[in-house]
């Protein structure tokens, strides 16, 4: 088997007999499951800031988590040295969850199928130093050139690669290789001496140092980041209160993490603690909306081949025409929910326990023209770009920060307005989608979700949208 | 226990190796979860971890790494890399160390550390957290469910050591006890949580009062309706008060100070609030989350008056910012693992006053009083204020309905000078604090 050929083969000598001797520690006191997710990962961070490279840091983590399961109950233990008694005293912390003799059938390991979504040429931390301070010297100069009102650049080129193995007791044996790598670059811009406004850019994604020479170059992202915070410097107050919004494409799909993901995450959904909860089959948006998730998209930052739990990722949908169909589901909450897992158990490293996360969540795209749609509103808000967003999943209110908004007036975008939060209630909100664009584009690549105090790198799209009432929470009339 | 001299011969090693300078951070950490949920336990965890971190300088280049492989081997190659990074790096004229004549740690005991946290047993925390989600079940027949219960414990030891000849060490501990009910009537459904941290077991709060106070919280929420758009004064709770020290940080850090990327810039000696607000940061007061002996370049932390009466009177800066300003570190840096040191605080709170919060909602007409903020609608470099918004609407000096779905949004500048009262109850809960506070007019959307 292709065990052998794994990082931890290789540099650490573990062999499949060791992985179930560790897995029959684990189950030695009783319990359903268990599993041992070994990590190795290399990061490496770049920053340029006032033209000078301050600040360049490389590191390694590596470690193994350990968790039994018992019924409802996990035990949980890790250990950041991979000798073999540390491994083995990890397994006996988490057993402690377990009482009784175990009941599951021991099967040998057995290594699925394999595919790689993210064949990558030269992973960027395998790539020089030199190669990659190149890149944000070449976004610093960019935002410089781009406009004199631009007067202080920051930009920081983060990269890691993530060996994972992953062995279960019930059967799978799996290793894969992960690369991740983003630049963002942060302008500030001002006027005759005036106050300061910032624009940010960036992207990335399960990609190789090569990508960024060419189509994600830093020179694009130095230039959006530089537009918006000329954009800003002549923005109006945002105005306050319910309207119509209109969302561009691609980065503002963030509304579909919040206002539904979150809440049809399916650890909450057991625990029927979601605003969603035992609403499947019930329309919980405008049938013009279909909402899946899906880790399966080439090069992609939210995609995986196999998840933090062994299992192979897949297109799930949530919202089809407007119905709810499904939970993302890790094995526990799936178990638990008498259904599969959907593919969706993540974590944020070794130390952590996997719980069901989203991938990359976008609405598939509808049939309006962009343009038609901005040109159907008398008076509202043109959203492009956001920040971040959060949601309260028990009553369901989300928000989401945006950064660039226009005002629409009779149909034609006037003036650019300053950031404000938008506020919605996740099962209302998309109710008043009246016009879906054909335009779907999914983001850049730099998002990052947070749950429980874990971090996990996802993606998000839409095609323009029209949602003909939100509150807007900005300060103006 | 983290041993100074091991970081002083991790740095020793980088000069051994073409480094002029090196500063080395070495920390541990055993941490133990008993999370229980609908009277049953649902997940123990428990482990320990140890990192280095490695910065090093070439003349005036930096380069930084970090391992959690903390063999000879591990060590070596750190060292190795972050030498190799300091020879690519730019010159930055400002890089350094902080100068000898400031290096050291405040004498006596913090109290940061106690050896009660590590000997509480597992059952005694598991019935803790059971007793607390007990009590929020039990408090009214409207919790029908919960999201769970947590017992966690922590203890680390941290060490840190520079090429100038600083070495040191200290631990510390953590213990808390949260609960989060879910409280359900006519189709509303609102969590939320309270949340007792401390230093030692003994300062926590009864699993009685966490769970009660929890209920409260979640079912004074049910029924929450929109309001109308309206400019109206509102009370920040402690809890949400806090969070707008975080931002007044954020503006005084000598980080976004020197970029002029903070709305407090060039702003130094001018009035930035009413004359309600005394900010401090202080990093010495023993016992509390935001304390420790030496920053996190060796230089000793100190309490410096940052607003005083609404002028502002200093920014907190590390090294590496005070000398881009022209003037001396306030004992603030802070970092990770590794890297170039960034800015923290130690307590950073604001003086209380003299009302209580009862008092002060007495006298409002019509407002909102914000028990939770939601979202990241906040900018620094403009002091624009977005967030949503979840509290209860005053009318007449009383709590009339709950009220969500909305936004609070002003600019912190106008929200600072437009703090008219601040309460007289201070309680350090994290390393920022704040009493309730009252800001005159904010806007509030929502139909």
């Amino acid at each position: 088997m292709a065990l052998n050929e794994s990082l931890f083969a290789r540099k650490f000598g573990i062999a499949a007999s060791d992985l179930e001797s560790y897995l029959g520690e684990a189950l030695a006191s009783g319990g359903d499951y268990a599993d041992l997710y070994f990590e190795y990962l290399a990061s490496s961070s770049i920053s340029i800031d006032e033209s000078i490279t301050k600040s360049a840091v490389q590191g390694v983590s590596l470690g193994v988590g350990v968790r039994v399961i018992h019924g409802e109950r996990t035990g949980y233990a890790y250990s950041d040295d991979l000798n073999r008694d540390k491994i083995l005293r990890a397994c006996r912390v988490a057993s402690a969850i377990a009482k009784g003799p175990s009941t599951i059938l021991k099967t040998g390991l057995s290594q699925g199928q394999k595919r790689n979504l993210y064949p990558v040429g030269e992973a960027a931390g395998e790539a020089s130093l030199r190669d990659r301070i190149q890149l944000v010297e070449r976004a610093d100069k960019a935002a410089r050139a781009c406009d004199a009102r631009v007067f202080q650049v920051q930009a920081t080129f983060v990269d890691n690669v993530r060996h994972v193995l992953i062995a279960t007791s019930d059967g799978t044996l799996t290793d894969d290789r992960q690369p991740l790598a983003r630049i963002g670059i942060r302008v500030l811009a001002r006027e005759h001496g005036g106050a300061p406004h910032s624009g940010f850019a960036g992207g990335g994604g399960r990609i190789g140092i090569e990508a960024f020479r060419d189509e994600r170059s830093p020179e694009a992202y130095a230039r959006e980041a530089a537009r918006q915070a000329i954009v800003e410097l002549g923005a109006i107050d945002a105005p306050a209160g319910e309207m119509t919004v209109v969302l561009g494409p691609g980065w503002p799909g963030i509304l579909l993490h919040e206002a539904v993901g979150h809440g049809l995450e399916a650890d909450f959904n057991r625990k029927g603690v979601s605003a969603f909860s035992g609403r499947i089959g019930q329309k919980v948006a405008s049938e013009l909306c279909t909402v899946v998730d899906d880790g399966t998209i080439r090069n992609r930052r939210g995609s995986l081949n196999v998840d933090d739990e062994g299992v192979p990722t897949q297109q799930n949908v949530l919202i089809e025409k407007g119905v709810l169909r499904g939970y993302l589901a890790d094995k526990l909450s799936g178990r638990l929910l008498g259904s599969p897992s959907t593919g969706s158990g993540r974590r944020e490293n070794y130390q952590n326990i996997p719980m069901p996360r989203m991938t990359n969540t976008f609405m598939l795209a509808g049939e309006s023209d962009p343009e038609e749609i901005i040109r159907s509103v008398p008076k509202g808000l043109y959203c492009t770009t956001f920040g971040g967003g959060q949601v309260d999943i028990t009553s369901g209110n989300f928000v989401f920060a945006a950064s660039e908004s226009y005002l629409i007036e009779n149909g034609k975008l006037t003036r650019p307005v300053r950031g404000a939060t938008l506020i919605g209630n996740g099962p209302e909100a998309l109710k008043y989608v009246s016009m879906v664009g054909n335009d779907l584009k999914l983001d850049e690549g730099i998002g990052i979700c947070g749950k429980e105090g874990q971090s996990v790198p996802v993606g998000v799209g839409i095609p323009t949208l029209k949602i003909d009432r939100m509150t807007v929470g900005g300060t103006g009339a | 226990m983290m041993d100074a001299q091991l970081a002083a011969d991790i740095a020793r090693l980088a000069l051994d190796r073409g480094a002029t300078d090196a500063e080395c951070t070495l920390s541990e950490g055993d941490e133990f979860t008993a999370r229980v949920r609908m009277r049953s336990l649902e997940t123990l965890k428990e482990a320990g971890s140890q990192a280095a971190g490695l910065r090093v300088l070439i003349g005036r280049r930096a380069g930084s790494a970090y391992t959690s492989d903390l063999t000879r081997d591990g060590i070596r190659q750190m060292v190795e890399s972050a030498v190799e990074i300091a020879r690519v790096t730019s010159e930055d004229p400002f890089a350094g160390l902080p100068d000898e004549a400031e290096l050291g740690a405040i004498p006596g005991d913090l109290a940061l550390y106690s050896d009660e946290v590590a000997a509480i047993d597992t059952q005694e925390k598991i019935d803790r957290a059971l007793a607390a989600e007990e009590a929020a079940l039990g408090a009214d027949a409207r919790i029908v469910n919960s999201e769970g219960a947590s017992f966690d414990s922590w203890t680390g030891g941290h060490a840190f050591a520079n090429s100038r000849g600083f070495a040191g060490a200290y631990r510390r501990s953590s213990c808390s006890l949260s609960v989060t009910p879910v409280a359900k009537q006519n189709g509303s459904m609102e969590r939320d949580y309270w949340l007792s941290r401390a230093r030692a077991p003994r300062a926590l709060e009864s699993s009685a009062d966490v769970g009660r106070k929890a209920a409260e919280r979640a079912l004074r929420r049910l029924g929450a309706r929109k309001v109308q758009t309206a400019k109206v004064p509102v009370v920040f709770e402690p809890r949400t008060a806090r969070s707008l020290l975080g931002h007044v940080f954020d503006a005084v850090s000598g980080d976004t100070v020197y970029r002029t990327a903070s709305f407090l810039a060039r702003r130094l000696g001018e009035k930035v609030a009413s004359d309600q607000v005394t900010i401090v940061d202080d990093g010495t007061l023993p016992g509390l989350f935001g304390s420790s002996p030496f920053d996190d370049e060796g230089v000793p932390s100190r309490r410096t008056v940052v607003i005083e009466r609404g002028v502002l009177k200093s920014w907190l800066l590390n090294t590496y910012t005070a000398r881009k300003l022209g003037m001396k570190t306030t004992g603030n840096a802070a970092r990770g693992i590794a890297g170039n040191a960034g800015v923290g605080h130690g307590n950073f709170f604001l003086e209380p006053g003299a009302k209580s919060e009862q008092e002060i909602v007495r006298g409002i007409a019509r407002g909102l009083y914000v028990t939770e903020l939601i979202g990241f609608g906040v900018n620094v470099v403009t002091g624009d204020y977005s967030r949503g918004a979840a509290g209860l609407w005053i009318e007449n000096g009383e709590f009339a309905y709950p009220v969500s779905e909305i936004t609070v949004a002003a600019n912190l500048l106008d929200m600072l000078k437009g703090i008219t009262l601040v309460a007289n109850e201070l309680e350090f809960r994290g390393s920022t604090a704040s009493p309730a506070l009252v800001i005159g007019e904010m806007t509030v959307s929502g139909q």
